[in-house]
């Protein structure tokens, strides 16, 4: 029997403390769709989606309703569209993007995901065409996110695709420059990227998996963020116990929706993501947590111990709570969307470096930086092979979301509004790695053993 | 199907009465009441069947919360569900 000081902390964690379940995003395979006429193509995308999706949004909101815990996003992530593009008889690939932005419109949903390409070994004409549409796929759309896997474990880092994202990042901070290169926001290159990811704007819906499925991502670095004020000044293994079993509660809520969700819309259950994903509201920060197991400003020294730490609680507390675990499972550290982070950033404690240290030993990578307007694009390409390294030789998934606003200096501020939220832009190197970026070629997948 | 109500906020005459009185009106049958005043503030958690409630879930809510915000208060109902998956294995 439930007593009343249970029921009082749910609700107290949902009123107050901003826990919510992030996102219900529906997988859906797009490879029926494919034909040798772009246009034909195009409508069977659109009717496709409409079709399979057209009860997610009504059911999620209906499942708040009937619970109390809020959904924030409804999502669909979709086979990577150059698999499905590629069959197509024509070079002009943005047509696919207006496809897919047309039909989350219809369907009421927050994003889609899936105008990706999967180049980690090499690229076929198809993956190179999405990949220089990407520019004006994201300026002509609204909803459309894009990712690129550029590098594996298996297969090593892809440094002509590397060199090439350098640059396509530039021109879409360029083409979408009237808002502050929000383009940029929505294009995330990957090392590992996973199959089940329900999170934006990197997920898409792999060729591995079936032709629908339901997968869900929670939140709630407030829930953690405040059970961690009860052992204010006790030892990390106490504090680690205190994330588990919190991690524990928030899962068991997502597994719960996640079922009810798959239940309702009659389409299989995929996994739960045990991610903690900050937004950038008062009390919903993982730079906070950091800072709550003792760390002056997020980006000190210490930072990596306390996220390590932090992320493998999270995994320990989630993993039991949930029949299948799945997607990026661990702590973001998007700078912009976390309100600590972005406060870390301003004082100047957390720079690029850091970050890129932090992403080391938690998911995902350098996520969500402002960087200036006129860092050039070798230097970009640089920041994801460095990335894209962490992720191939720790066998685990990276990937780098950068913004070079177009005429920002660093000092200036990017705002998206929103949970994109705003970003300080930080300073890179000045020192320039063209050279390194133009040889090209592939990084050779690392050796499996001597690891040290 | 049973869900909990929950009714936070400022103590004062005919909290519970007008609560009641708003289920009642739905056909919302009460299993389990229990209140107190945690640290000054009016707690109380209801266990009710929503089974023959003669409203959708989602009205009923809305009644509740509209109730609430005539009070000053926070009432919520929900799916007994969430708080068995987060508090028992």
């Amino acid at each position: 029997m439930l007593n009343q000081k249970e029921i009082l902390s749910t609700v107290e964690m949902i009123a107050q403390q901003h826990l919510d379940i992030r996102t219900i995003t529906l997988g859906l395979s797009l490879l029926s769709c494919c034909d040798p006429d772009p246009h034909r193509a195009c409508e069977k995308i659109y009717e496709k989606i409409c079709r399979c999706a057209e009860k997610l949004v009504k059911t999620g909101c209906d499942i708040e309703d009937e619970f109390g815990i809020p959904i924030v996003n409804k999502r669909i992530s979709v086979t990577p569209m150059a698999m499905v593009a590629g069959a197509s008889e024509t070079e002009d690939y943005v047509p696919f993007a207006l496809a897919l932005d047309r039909a989350a419109r219809t369907c009421g949903v927050n994003f889609i995901g899936g105008y990706s390409a999967l180049v980690q070994k090499g690229m076929t004409k198809a993956d190179e065409l999405l990949i220089r549409s990407i520019p004006q796929a994201l300026a002509q759309t609204e909803l459309v996110c894009s990712s690129i896997n550029v590098g594996s474990t298996r297969a090593g880092i892809n440094m002509d695709a590397v060199a090439l994202m350098g640059r396509i990042i530039k021109e879409t901070a360029e083409a979408t420059a009237d808002q502050d290169g929000l383009g940029c926001a929505k294009l995330v290159v990957f090392c590992n990227a996973v199959e089940d990811n329900p999170f934006m704007a990197g997920a898409f819906h792999g060729a591995g998996e079936a032709e629908k499925v339901i997968n869900v991502g929670v939140s709630g670095p407030g829930v953690v963020h405040h059970a961690l004020q009860s052992v204010k000044g006790q030892p990390l293994d106490v504090a680690a116990e205190t994330i588990k079993k919190t991690a524990f509660r928030v899962t068991r809520m997502g597994q719960l929706v996640a079922q009810e969700a798959s239940r309702r819309l009659e389409i299989p259950f995929g996994i739960v993501d045990l991610s903690l994903a900050p937004t950038p509201a008062v009390g919903d920060s993982v730079a906070r947590i950091l800072e709550e197991l003792g760390l002056e400003v997020c980006g000190t020294h210490g930072t990596t111990a306390a996220l390590a730490m932090l992320n493998d609680a999270v995994k320990k507390g989630g993993v039991m709570a949930s029949s299948s675990v799945g997607g990026l499972s661990g702590a973001f550290i998007p700078v912009s969307e976390d309100e600590g982070m972005i406060a870390a950033a301003r004082r100047g404690t957390l720079c690029l470096d850091k970050l890129e240290a932090m992403t080391c030993v938690c998911s995902v990578g350098l996520d969500m930086i402002a960087v200036p307007g006129d860092t050039p694009a070798e230097t970009i390409a640089a920041i994801i092979a460095d990335e894209a390294a962490i992720g191939m030789v720790n066998n685990k998934t990276t990937a780098v979301r950068v913004l070079p606003a177009p005429g920002k200096t660093v000092g200036g501020t990017i705002e998206m509004g929103g949970l994109l939220g705003s970003a300080p832009v930080m300073p890179v190197h000045p020192e320039s790695s063209a050279a390194f970026i133009n040889r090209g070629g592939r990084i050779p997948a690392p050796l499996h053993s001597l690891k040290n | 199907m049973n869900a909990i109500v929950t009714v936070l906020g400022q103590d004062k005459v005919g909290i519970i009465a007008a609560v009641c009185n708003c289920l009642a009106d739905y056909n919302v049958n009460i299993l389990d009441i229990s209140q107190t005043i945690l640290q000054g503030a009016f707690t109380m958690v209801m266990a009710v069947d929503v089974s023959k409630s003669t409203a959708s879930f989602g009205e009923l809510g809305e009644a509740l919360a509209g109730l609430g915000a005539q009070m000053g208060l926070s009432i919520r109902i929900q799916r007994e569900e969430i708080f068995d998956a987060m508090h028992s294995i």
